[in-house]
């Protein structure tokens, strides 16, 4: 098969599609992974604080940081990442603060979830965009 | 791997009872994510430390479960809250059965 | 020296643009490790055409700058961390580890990163950080000479580096070193590779515009070895100038060629007046 330059260009364009889309590809992975922290608890907004820098400068260590008081466990998940679990914090009885900070990695600009589940089952939601950039000699 | 993960952690020397202090930990650990290939288009076979615990005279302070979405050289900042004087543990669990630790005491004066 | 326009660098296909809004560069802003407070700008030497000498950090977003600013959230420390246990290590035929000489520890070598590379006279060579490691290590214990911009010599590096952090970078380029010194200048402003492109296009040029999507930085070296976020380990002088040459399409020179090291010197005496910073962090 002979590719036509105007081949190339709409197989170019089909790649560039997938590419600049940031949803999930696996719905089904990202609500099995939210599913599996929330336990069928009530979902509402709020009640839980998600800090990450609007532009990340680089999306292999990007600082996150979560509160939400009073909650047993906080969890973080990236929408645009191939497995959106990012990370989860269980609270022990010597926690001084229910809150916490990790560093972490993402495949390009999307939204961070946050959920919190309280005592009573109910569960906190926030999310955050980041932008990360990509495409540089790193200064 | 297991024998360069090394930790560092950060704990006050003293702390007053019942008043919340900040940790920090950070161990070296290449996090090898399960999502590269290598250079003939292989799957690398995820790598990385899947729990972390930290603990007080035996009772918990904070867990931590760990996906491949986590950094090289996992770090985390968290707050404790003790009563009495003793020692803080620190336990990170490897997908490959490593565990590595750490332990710091500490003085509630 | 040569000048070389940035219209011309545009034609090669690298596109700099100006800064965004959204992130502009403060100049302004300070870096303190620990307490001690770390020299960010400074009048830049007679023999440059730029007016003042900035160090990368000043480049970086906060976020970044933040991870310098306190040791144990610079993950280069870790490496410092695992050099000192090298450090104590018995290696080699003597039976010696560093400390065995070296009584009083890394701080034996207070000043010295800010000096690096430097003539050995005894050598009668340009001598950089690896060189006097791996002399050391060689002569006086008996031991095989580390790899250079390897995890083991990079994080020895970062420990000797880090026992002069906020002194000044103060780089000799007369006397023994001068020819290198001149090669070094030369191969700045050499453009080379596919893209046609040499260091000064953009560390002279262009620094604070960006570079896609990343803020160019003057190229200074006194924060080297550095912990970078995109490879999360540190990073060597020679393997940074080895990246950049891949980056513009050139074929890089070899670490530890003749070429790298003339360029090391020169690029370093460019920063003289700034602090020496390393570990830093850099994106």
């Amino acid at each position: 098969m002979q590719l036509t330059r105007r081949d190339t260009l709409i197989m170019g364009a089909g790649v560039a599609a997938v590419t600049l889309l940031p949803l999930p590809s696996l719905a089904g992975a990202w609500e099995d992974a939210i599913a599996a922290f929330t336990e069928g608890g009530e979902i509402m907004d709020g009640g839980i604080e998600l800090t990450a820098p609007e532009i990340a400068e680089n999306g292999n260590t990007v600082p996150i940081s979560v509160s939400a008081p009073g909650a047993v466990a906080i969890a973080v998940f990236a929408e645009g990442n191939p497995n959106p679990d990012v990370v989860e914090f269980q609270f022990g009885p010597l926690a001084g603060a229910q809150s916490g900070s990790t560093r972490c990695r993402l495949a390009g600009t999307q939204n961070l979830h946050a959920y919190a589940k309280m005592p009573d089952g109910s569960i906190g939601h926030t999310v955050v965009s980041v932008k990360v950039t990509i495409g540089g000699c790193g200064g | 791997m297991a024998e360069d993960s090394k930790p560092r952690v950060r704990v006050p020397r003293s702390a007053t009872a019942g008043e919340a202090f900040e940790v920090k930990t950070l161990i070296s650990h290449k996090m090898e994510s399960g999502q590269r290939k290598d250079a003939d288009g292989n799957n690398i076979p995820r790598s990385i430390i899947n729990h972390f615990s930290c603990d007080f005279n035996g009772e918990n302070v904070m867990q931590v479960t760990l996906h491949g979405a986590i950094s090289t050289n996992p770090y985390f900042q968290f707050e404790a809250v003790i009563q009495e004087s003793g020692t803080f543990t620190f336990t990170w669990n490897d997908d490959n059965g490593s565990v590595y630790t750490d332990s710091k005491d500490i003085t509630v004066g | 020296m040569k000048k070389i326009t940035l219209s011309a660098t545009l034609a090669a296909g690298l596109a700099i643009f100006a800064g965004s809004a959204s992130a502009q560069v403060d100049l302004d802003a300070v870096l303190n490790v620990e307490g001690m407070d770390i020299t960010t700008r400074a009048p830049a030497a007679d023999f440059l055409d730029i007016d003042e000498v900035i160090s990368g950090w000043v480049y970086r977003t906060k976020e970044t700058q933040a991870l310098q600013m306190d040791d144990f959230e610079n993950p280069g420390m870790i490496f410092v961390d695992i050099a000192m246990d090298d450090w104590n290590t018995v290696d080699g035929s003597e039976g010696k580890s560093c400390a065995s000489c070296h009584t009083d520890g890394p701080a034996e070598f207070a000043g010295l990163r800010a000096e690096m590379p430097r003539w050995n006279e005894e050598k009668g060579s340009l001598f950089n950080m690896e060189d006097y490691i791996n002399l050391m290590r060689v002569e006086y214990m008996g031991a095989e000479p580390l790899k250079w911009a390897k995890p083991r010599m990079d994080a020895m590096v970062a420990l000797i580096s880090l026992q002069s952090r906020g002194d000044t970078i103060n780089v000799a380029i007369d006397g023994p070193v001068s020819d290198i010194w001149e090669q070094g200048q030369e191969l700045y402003f050499t453009r080379v590779g596919q893209l046609d492109m040499s260091c000064a296009n953009c560390h002279e040029d262009s620094y604070g515009l960006m570079i896609r999507a990343d803020r160019l930085s003057q190229g200074q070296s006194n924060g080297f070895p550095t912990y970078r976020l995109k490879n999360a380990k540190l990073n060597s002088i020679q393997a940074r100038f080895k990246g950049c040459m891949s980056n513009i399409r050139a074929e890089p020179y070899a670490i530890g060629s003749e070429e790298f090291r003339a360029l090391e010197l020169y690029v370093a005496s460019r920063g003289n007046g700034l602090s020496v910073e390393g570990p830093s962090v850099r994106n």
